[in-house]
């Protein structure tokens, strides 16, 4: 009854602080504009493919392999961690047995993917601390971000542990008291050989505390995540479901605008309902991106593929699409807040548009979608960069000559050059074809 | 010896004059109207198009500018004012089915326009070549470039844009020749270097241009012809090899100048 009481305590505590976290998150969120989701069963097509199929870390095959086991051996030992919260608060031992057949095949398989989990992680941790992987580096990577990375490796590597533990002495005590063990565990039956020497007291000790560390560590984990780069945990297969389904050279259009142009073009023109045009044109600071840009930037796990093939980037130039999903995030922790506090309105004198990201990463950016392309969780980096430079166009007309020139072009003569629209036909003077049999 | 045929290129506004509708706007781009290079690019595609006997036209005076670069620049105001333009001049033309040799604009037409009103079946020019030479069932036996090496570029808004690898692909294979293909090829594509307005100004502080490190990357595969479908591509991948002084060995043609060639026109 005491081991109830203690578990559903520490249950409690775990939840009240997640839930004070996500009330936070949540509040930033409703500082962002808002864009409605259609096109449900393409995105269930999609999260089905990228998320649970894990069809984008392919890209790169040796650690997308190890990327998508821990995955999908995090969905399958998930069902152990369900069990381990009834157990505790029912004070039940492995109530969820009564599945037979099905129970045995998924303790099984937990069993397994947990020493695979294991050996991935330490490749994992290897890799970080000992391989210079360019990944991992640039500006945006300081001290903290690399140990934000190792400290979940860490913590993953420690669950890892302490559940093939739980499992080994687990059926060790089952052999001590005559029961027949609940469940097959082919990795721990191995382990089993280990621990034979001892005694039954200390083997009960270790079940226990095997036990009690795993599911202590899920709780902690869980809220240390919402603040770590980790999130990702949580927020990826989500962000693939509102991650965008058009095309990738697709730029939304701004409605906005839109009816501006129309009245230019034709005073006389009616519109239906009575949108007011907004403060800004373009994004200035985290209020003015879309709920689904403040998600991308939450769901980011800083892997760093996108600035890997970012054409930019590989040439020596500031822009990283990493960083420019790291610095919304923390812009959002930095304003939020202050806007919370104060409302929407609130302003430090700072912006993402300007102290963040300076315009000479903007501008370096080809629009080419390789970041996109390759994002495993389906960030798409390029449309918050031409929000940022839309604002600078719109509201400071701020372009680099070069583009100023060419606005003016295409506005007097229709071109980007200064070619006379009368000279669009020039190429087909003298044309000529062989006559061929 | 053959005999030289001239071309008339089918302007909308005469054909309307006529009465009549052709089934395919042509739509020539600023790149493919002005661009020097280009211009090239577009006078074989309408050899192409007159050889099949495509029911064509193309705007002449009345085409503007598509919007892309200055959409892709941040000008959105621009950019929709070019777009409700255009999209104008096809509703008074009954525009169903364009084609066109610029990716960008086949992209901004395609996936851009629909938001503004302009729905259309829109094609670029290697999906356009590879259905109508399937369909009309053209064999291209020329010798001309069985000694060559081709190696194709994906254009960023053909290939991650929206998805089309292989169109470009069975196109340069209906020419006899050898095909590489460069280490970061179709979805892994390095970009050109001219997207997102980079074509008009001056690159940001780094340590390479773009264009070299991907026309490098072209020429090591020993390629000695680069191909691409879209007039910035072609811009970067020509200055790209007079960088490298490589014009003596490698020549830089499009997708449809190489058809053109091969079919003799």
């Amino acid at each position: 009854m005491l081991k109830q009481i203690l578990f559903a305590f520490a249950l409690v505590i775990t939840l009240a602080v997640f839930a004070w976290t996500m009330r936070n998150i949540f509040k930033y969120f409703s500082f962002t504009k808002k864009l409605p989701l259609k096109q449900i069963p393409e995105r269930i097509r999609m999260t089905l493919k990228v998320a649970i199929g894990q069809s984008k870390i392919f890209r790169f095959p040796l650690m997308g392999l190890l990327h998508a086991l821990v995955f999908w051996g995090f969905l399958v030992i998930l069902f152990g961690s369900i069990e381990m919260v009834i157990d505790g608060l029912a004070g039940s031992e492995r109530a969820l047995s009564v599945l037979g057949p099905v129970y045995d095949f998924l303790m099984a398989t937990g069993d397994i993917f947990a020493a695979i989990i294991l050996v991935a992680i330490v490749i994992f941790l290897f890799r970080r601390l000992f391989m210079h992987i360019n990944r991992f580096y640039g500006t945006e990577m300081k001290p903290v971000s690399k140990a934000d990375a190792n400290l979940a490796l860490t913590f993953i590597l420690l669950l890892m542990v302490s559940l093939l533990g739980m499992n080994t002495f687990y059926l060790l005590e089952c052999a001590f008291s005559g029961n027949k063990p609940e469940g097959v565990f082919p990795v721990s039956r191995l382990l089993y050989g280990l621990f034979e020497g001892m005694s039954p007291a200390s083997i009960h000790f270790w079940h226990e505390f095997n036990w009690w560390f795993h599911i202590l560590l899920i709780f902690a984990f869980a809220n240390v995540l919402p603040y770590s780069k980790h999130f990702h945990v949580f927020m990826s297969v989500p962000n693939v479901f509102v991650s965008r389904v058009s095309p990738l050279g697709y730029v939304e259009n701004m409605d906005s605008i839109t009816r501006e142009v129309k009245l230019m073009l034709d005073p006389q023109a009616v519109f239906d309902g009575d949108a007011a045009p907004p403060s800004r044109f373009g994004v200035a600071d985290v209020e003015d991106i879309h709920w689904v840009n403040y998600m991308n930037a939450l769901s980011c796990t800083e892997c760093g593929r996108c600035t890997s093939v970012c054409p930019a980037n590989i040439t020596g130039k500031l822009l990283s699409p990493r960083k420019i999903m790291m610095d919304t995030r923390a812009r959002m922790k930095e304003k939020g807040p202050g806007m919370i506090k104060k409302g929407v309105d609130f302003s430090d004198g700072k912006s993402l548009n300007g102290s963040y990201i300076t315009e000479e990463e903007l501008w370096a950016c080809t629009m080419c979608n390789a970041c996109a392309q390759e994002c495993p969780v389906n960030i798409h980096q390029p449309s918050l960069i031409l929000d940022m430079r839309r604002y600078l166009v719109l509201e400071k007309s701020a372009a680099p000559a070069g583009l100023n020139t060419v606005f003016a072009n295409i506005e007097n003569n229709g071109a980007p050059w200064q070619f006379s629209p009368h000279d669009r036909m020039k190429w087909a003077e003298e044309l000529y074809m062989n006559e061929t049999h | 010896m053959e005999n030289k045929i001239k071309i008339q290129v089918p302007v909308m506004a005469d054909l309307a004059a006529q009465g009549k509708q052709p089934e395919w706007l042509f739509w020539v781009g600023s790149a493919g109207a002005f661009d020097d290079r280009y211009k090239k690019v577009t006078r074989e595609f309408a050899k192409i198009l007159t050889f099949l006997g495509v029911d064509y036209a193309v705007l002449g005076s009345e085409e503007s500018d598509s919007g892309d670069v200055a959409r892709r620049a941040g000008n959105e105001m621009l950019f929709q004012m070019q777009a409700l333009t255009n999209i104008q001049i096809f509703e008074m033309y009954g525009v169903k089915k364009i084609v066109t040799c610029c990716p960008h604009d086949f992209n901004t037409l395609k996936n851009e326009y629909p938001d503004l009103g302009g729905k259309y079946e829109v094609w670029h020019h290697s999906s356009f070549l590879q259905m109508i030479l399937a369909q009309r069932g053209i064999k291209i036996d020329s010798d001309i470039f069985s000694n060559n090496t081709i190696v194709f570029h994906d254009p960023c808004y053909l290939g991650r844009a929206n998805n089309i690898y292989e169109a470009p692909r069975t196109v340069l294979n209906s020419i006899k020749s050898s095909k590489v293909e460069m280490p970061r090829n179709k979805s892994f594509a390095l970009c050109c270097g001219a997207g997102g307005g980079q074509m008009f100004k001056e690159a940001e502080k780094g340590n390479k241009e773009i264009f070299i490190e991907r026309t490098e990357e072209a020429l090591a595969t020993g390629a000695d012809i680069i191909a691409t479908a879209c007039p910035f591509c072609m811009v970067m991948m020509t200055d790209g090899i007079k960088y490298k002084n490589s014009e003596e060995r490698v020549k830089n043609y499009d997708i449809a100048e190489l058809v053109s060639m091969a079919l003799g026109l």
